[in-house]
């Protein structure tokens, strides 16, 4: 469907990859541990490894959790925007495949939260 | 000298007959906005006016319940009423009232003064002229009662500047925007039908009857003077969608789905309602749950069987609304805790006795979900590590609140909604804000949401503090952990002056 509107109505996106300066919007999620209320936005350059990515950006972002530190991530199960997904370690976020305005969901087999709730 | 008229006569003379056939231009000239929404009026004469109010006796009301409202406030300010309040704690409710709901009052003083232009109908002409006017008292006697308090807490000072800048307040501002800038049937299904006949009760009732249990009888009294307000308005939107749908069936469809979006922006928005209920009132009125319950599936329940006969169903995903209710309150006021440093008013941890509270009013979600999330904070918070979120949250495109829902049949699970429109990517909340986008798309692609502004640059500045001055929001004073707060401090010396002169 389509707007209705007395006049021809402009599509102007506002959130478009050129806005960021160089980086892409990411979205990650860390299922099953709700103590963050929501999945963060971050902006990140397209050519940041996928290990750096684990190692610092979701060291900064979740390094609070009581979980994160027995986080196995060779049993880590990634999904990336809907689908399961095998990330290369060595290579870019854009030769991973992720994709300006992506979700990233992670899941720790295991690991569930403060005393199991979620949080 | 001439009779004087009845009061029936009167009513005609002073509204009806104000309309006139216009004899220069044709009447799509003057009202150019009527048809583009497809909404078909065969006679605008058959509007019916259940208040027969007209403007001489509109100014002799407000203006008797304008003094009245006035005394109260003086008397309340001359007798240092701010003291009487059950904890300071609570003054972040009216924090959050005049940051989010005030300026919204003044965006439907506008929205009505335009619908009121663009109807060529006297009656309704007329009663959106009311509205309008209703709707600029109740911001400014809201900013007069409130100003008060402005002399004693933090976080009152700059609560427009602050209105079209803060993040959770693009919740309630784009809200408002979208409804302004939709035609003028959307407009009065989506303010007077939706928002004030399905939903307002949930949001004076809880703001209101808040004050009353919390000691704020300034507050209480502003409640009172808009309360008959409020009963013409959720008249008028009753009368709006009888009037709709008995003119045409072509109607039919386009108000239901009107219903259907407006129904769901203003259940998403009344999240904030929710959280200030279960946890910003130091004595409660009664848990959300129950609010939705009494307000929305046994009230609405009825008027939606009433309006069965138009051919008009309840809105669509009400049951995802009633499935989240054990929810709702924990998972926004959880979001506020994370980012309690970017917020304009102060978040806390529930204590032993209001946790009883929460537990014995959700006995099916709070002590497994919630809980043992909150004791967590708590250790946290002793051990000097009060918990904050060091990352900016996703945002749902056309609610524009965080991703903080959570699937009803797993809820540690977020629901994650997307879609693609001319090649990039949306996310949302739910499918009922999906639904909204993609009938729309046009729209929601150029919402401002503002976490992707902080990032395009837009904000002030790329770091928490940049972007906390560029909100007026003065780190350390009207932010952060209730516990830490000059509000804390100043409230508890009052509170120990006022106690010793009472014993000397």
């Amino acid at each position: 469907m389509s707007v209705k509107a007395l006049y021809d109505y402009p599509i102007v996106p506002k959130d478009t990859v050129e806005q960021f300066h160089g980086n892409q919007l990411v979205f990650i999620g860390w299922d099953q541990h709700l103590m963050f209320c929501s999945p963060i936005a971050l902006p990140l350059p397209p050519a940041l490894p996928f290990a750096a990515l684990v190692e610092q950006v979701l060291t900064d972002a979740y390094g609070q959790h009581p979980d994160f530190t027995r986080i196995d991530w060779s049993r880590v199960e990634w999904q990336l925007d809907g689908q399961p997904f095998t990330p290369n370690p060595v290579a870019g976020l854009r030769d991973n495949g992720i994709g300006h305005k992506s979700v990233i969901r992670f899941r720790t087999p295991g690991l569930n939260g403060i005393a199991g709730s979620g949080s | 000298m001439a009779k004087p008229m009845n009061m029936r006569d009167k009513y005609n003379r002073m509204t009806r007959d104000l309309g006139w056939e216009p004899s220069y231009q044709p009447k799509s000239k003057i009202y150019p906005q009527i048809e583009f929404e497809g909404i078909k009026i065969e006679n605008w004469e058959q509007w019916e006016d259940p208040f027969r109010l007209t403007m001489d006796a509109y100014w002799k009301y407000q203006a008797e319940k304008e003094r009245k409202l006035y005394a109260v406030i003086d008397s309340f300010a001359q007798n240092n009423g701010q003291l009487n309040v059950t904890d300071a704690r609570y003054v972040n409710a009216l924090k959050l009232f005049l940051t989010g709901i005030s300026p919204a009052e003044y965006s439907a003083h506008r929205g009505f003064s335009m619908v009121g232009r663009a109807f060529p109908g006297v009656g309704a002409q007329v009663a959106c002229q009311m509205q309008a006017v209703d709707e600029l008292r109740h911001v400014q006697t809201q900013v007069h009662t409130i100003s008060h308090y402005n002399k004693y807490f933090n976080g009152f000072q700059d609560f427009r500047h602050m209105h079209d800048r803060v993040w959770y307040l693009s919740v309630p501002k784009s809200f408002f925007e979208d409804a302004q800038t939709a035609g003028p049937f959307e407009f009065i299904t989506a303010i007077s039908f939706s928002f004030e006949y399905v939903l307002t009760n949930l949001l004076f009732m809880p703001f209101m009857s808040g004050a009353a249990f919390n000691g704020d009888m300034a507050t209480v009294t502003f409640g009172f003077s808009a309360q008959s307000d409020e009963a013409r308005h959720m008249t008028l939107g009753l009368e709006v969608i009888k009037f709709m749908l008995q003119q045409h069936p072509d109607n039919v469809p386009i108000v239901q789905r009107w219903i259907d979006k407006w129904f769901w922006r203003g259940y998403r928005l009344l999240s904030l309602v929710a959280m200030m209920m279960d946890y910003m009132l130091p004595k409660r009125v009664m848990s959300w749950k129950e609010a939705w319950e009494m307000y929305f599936e046994q009230n609405g329940g009825a008027l939606f069987e009433d309006l069965a006969r138009y051919g008009i169903r309840m809105p669509k995903y009400w049951e995802v609304s009633v499935q989240e209710k054990d929810h709702l309150s924990h998972q926004t006021w959880a979001t506020f805790y994370n980012y309690g440093h970017a917020a304009a008013f102060h978040t806390w941890m529930p204590d032993a006795e209001e946790m009883a509270w929460l537990a014995a009013k959700y006995p099916d979600s709070f002590d497994r979900w919630y809980r043992p999330r909150y004791e967590h904070w708590i250790a946290q918070e002793k051990a000097g590590h009060r918990f904050y979120n060091p990352s900016l949250p996703m945002l749902c495109q056309t609610c524009q609140i965080p991703m903080l829902y959570t699937d009803m049949d797993d809820p540690t699970q977020v629901v994650y909604r997307s879609t693609e429109y001319q090649g990039e990517k949306y996310h949302f909340c739910s499918d009922g804000c999906k639904d909204i986008f993609e009938h729309e798309p046009e729209k929601y692609v150029q919402a401002w949401l503002p976490v992707h502004q902080i990032y395009q640059g837009h904000c002030g500045g790329a770091t928490v503090p940049e972007v906390l001055n560029w909100y007026h929001l003065r780190d350390g004073q009207d932010n952060r952990d209730y516990l830490y707060s000059e509000d804390r401090q100043n409230w508890l010396r009052w509170k120990e002056a006022s106690s010793q002169l009472e014993t000397t």
